[in-house]
């Protein structure tokens, strides 16, 4: 079977913030990393793929430092990693993102299952992978905690709010694993040495590679949705600072007078 | 429409000044030039606050979609199994106050089997309509049949916004709806305001960390958004219901799906943080494992549920059904103590409204002081074992 697994670099850390004096946004030097949530997705492609035989492709939107977490992605067991770059692809809200994936997946090849994973830290949305499916086509089911290939169809187990839901659902079509499934294995220090920039195990698909032309379907021109302005929650609490010594008496009174204790 | 770049403005000052403000380093000055990469997200950082006149923005003049086909602030009623879960009512309470502006109507839109109660029960909060799809084979939630019906509800009924809580279910189904409508989706906001000319304006936490988006969707309709339970608050049910009920019929080729459930148990019995009067969070600040100890002594001396802020379930050392924030659940109880958590807005998102927020920390930075009604700023190692001899003596005498 031929699996995609999408993964995403996000920043190291999420801690962003305004600087009061220019008002910028500062990221402090944190390097990136592959989304926690996409290493549970790969982890469950990959035992998929060691079960029933076939072929894993990580796919990956953003710049060239992208490449990075697709060579991981290899040196954990992934054959092969596609990167979908270019400026136009840029801008991106969730439709736009979740178009782009399309365009590019299907501009790869045939495929039985993708898997993406819960969500991602920096945008935090969980919803590309279900607008992914429906571009695509192809059914899905989100919060999928257990996977499993019975013939033809795959067979999940699911959460949905209070229930926990067992279904049969037919191939091709879309997984979104959810947080805190498995534990991904490690990237491979053998693969690494064999593989090295695995430069030839990796495509980058641009603007000039995908079946729709029409750029306003990208980007910043093909997402509905604008930011209008980015602000500094209010800080409008009316808080009382304890410190010095004695904190835990301190403590005490205040749980005391609100009869929490 | 996009950046541009005056190449005749750019040089090593310049240059360097750009390469350096941009916050996603999407611009590198390289031999003069300089250059943006797709790491661009076209926060405009660089025109608004760069160096005058290097980098400009270029609109481009898009054809507006006529607004005024779109009427109605519609909530999705998410209903699991014969129980409408709160969050929808809480929607309803808010799409009021949205309509009311505009002067627009409030819809529910409910899909279900045998939907006759949660009908009467939407009615007495205050909708002007109730549209039903009700059939025998959309009892279980099906993403593929369920999205049919929506899709039919919005082809026929046009409205302006949609409002769909941030259950599972609604997380499923608002991405799969709006991008067949190649429409607009906010997820998990936390404040929505309507403009006059029915934008409907939605703020959320951005780049997960500090900072506060306020989107629209000028040009698309119908508006989506989601929002988590516990952010509004349900209205008061009024008296005498005068809203009416539209049963739309469901057609069978809408039931075919790619899907076979085969069985549906309940979720096996834990206590839902969400649900829970008192709190102890606990962050980074905890050290190791073994230190859980007091932690639980603690909650069990405030009969508290135990949670975590994000950083606790990446390292292992929680599940993440314990995780508090944008990216775990949203919390409102009574008390919450917050032990050893910086506070990025990733997590005060998802505690904030409650009711008495106790946070110690050893930082006096700490963000978290920012939402805190009680900042106790100290060692937590010192301050709890201390505080359990306290209330447990007071227990005796």
């Amino acid at each position: 079977m031929n699996i995609i697994v999408c993964i995403k670099q996000v920043p190291g850390t999420t801690n962003v913030n305004i600087d009061p004096v220019t008002g910028t946004l500062i990221r402090d030097g944190v390097a990136a990393k592959m989304n926690p949530y996409d290493l549970e997705a790969l982890e469950l492609g990959l035992q998929l793929i060691e079960k029933n035989g076939g072929r894993l492709t990580v796919v990956s939107m953003g710049p060239n430092s992208a490449l990075e977490v697709l060579r991981e992605a290899i040196y954990m067991g992934a054959d092969a990693g596609v990167l979908i770059s270019d400026r136009k692809f840029g801008g991106a809200d969730v439709l736009a993102t979740s178009y782009t994936l399309c365009s590019g997946i299907k501009a790869v090849k045939d495929y039985d299952l993708i898997i993406t994973g819960k969500q991602t830290t920096d945008g935090d949305t969980a919803q590309v992978g279900s607008e992914l499916a429906e571009h695509l086509q192809i059914p899905h089911i989100a919060n999928v905690r257990q996977a499993e290939v019975k013939g033809d169809v795959l067979e999940c187990v699911y959460q949905l709010d209070s229930k926990i839901y067992t279904a049969d659902i037919t191939m091709p079509c879309l997984i979104c694993a959810d947080g805190g499934i498995n534990t991904p294995r490690l990237p491979s220090f053998k693969r690494k040495v064999e593989y090295g920039k695995a430069e030839d195990r990796i495509r980058i698909i641009t603007f000039a590679d995908v079946e729709d032309q029409d750029e306003n379907h990208y980007g910043l021109k093909g997402s509905p949705t604008k930011v209008e302005r980015i602000f500094e929650p209010d800080k409008d609490v009316e808080r009382k600072m304890i410190s010095g010594t004695d904190l835990a008496s301190k403590t005490y009174e205040v749980l005391k007078a609100h009869k929490f204790v | 429409m996009g950046l541009i770049v005056n190449q005749n403005l750019i040089n090593d000052e310049t240059g360097k000044a750009l390469e350096e403000l941009c916050p996603f380093g999407a611009i590198s000055y390289v031999n003069g030039k300089l250059d943006i990469s797709s790491a661009c997200r076209l926060c405009r950082m660089c025109v608004n606050k760069g160096p005058a006149g290097c980098v400009s923005y270029e609109e481009e003049k898009i054809e507006q979609i006529d607004k005024s086909q779109y009427r109605g602030v519609c909530v999705y009623a998410d209903s699991d199994h014969g129980k409408i879960h709160k969050v929808s009512f809480e929607l309803i309470g808010k799409a009021i106050e949205l309509a009311k502006v505009i002067s627009h109507p409030v819809y529910a839109l409910l899909i279900g089997y045998q939907t006759k109660e949660n009908v009467e029960e939407l009615l007495t909060y205050g909708v002007d309509k109730v549209f039903v799809y009700d059939h025998e084979g959309l009892k279980d939630f099906d993403i593929e049949k369920y999205a049919n019906c929506f899709a039919d509800f919005i082809e026929n009924e046009k409205p302006s916004s949609i409002l769909v809580g941030a259950t599972n279910v609604g997380r499923c189904l608002a991405p799969r709806v709006a991008a067949r409508f190649h429409t607009g989706l906010t997820a998990d906001c936390t404040r929505l305001e309507m403009k006059e000319n029915t934008d409907l304006v939605q703020i959320r936490p951005a780049f997960g960390g500090n900072i506060v988006a306020q989107i629209i969707t000028p040009n698309s309709r119908p508006q989506f958004c989601t929002v988590r339970y516990k952010i509004f608050n349900a209205p008061k049910k009024v008296a005498d219901p005068k809203g009416r009920v539209v049963m739309k019929p469901v057609k069978e080729e809408w039931l075919n799906s790619h899907l076979k459930i085969k069985q549906i148990i309940e979720k096996p019995e834990e206590t839902d943080i969400s649900e829970a009067d008192v709190i102890i969070a606990v962050g980074r600040g905890l050290k190791s494992k073994n230190d859980m100890s007091m932690v639980k002594e603690l909650a069990s001396l405030l009969k508290a549920n135990i949670a975590c802020s994000r950083p606790m379930v990446e390292n292992g050392m929680f599940d993440a059904r314990h995780q508090i924030g944008l990216s775990g659940k949203t919390v409102k109880p009574k008390l919450i103590i917050t032990l050893g958590i910086s506070g990025a807005i990733q997590f005060t998102s998802g505690m904030k409204s409650s009711d008495c927020i106790v946070a110690i920390n050893s930082d006096p930075d700490a963000q978290i002081f920012n939402v805190a009604h009680y900042g106790i700023i100290g060692d937590m190692y010192e301050i709890i074992p201390e505080l359990i001899e306290r209330i447990k003596v007071d227990r005796y005498v």
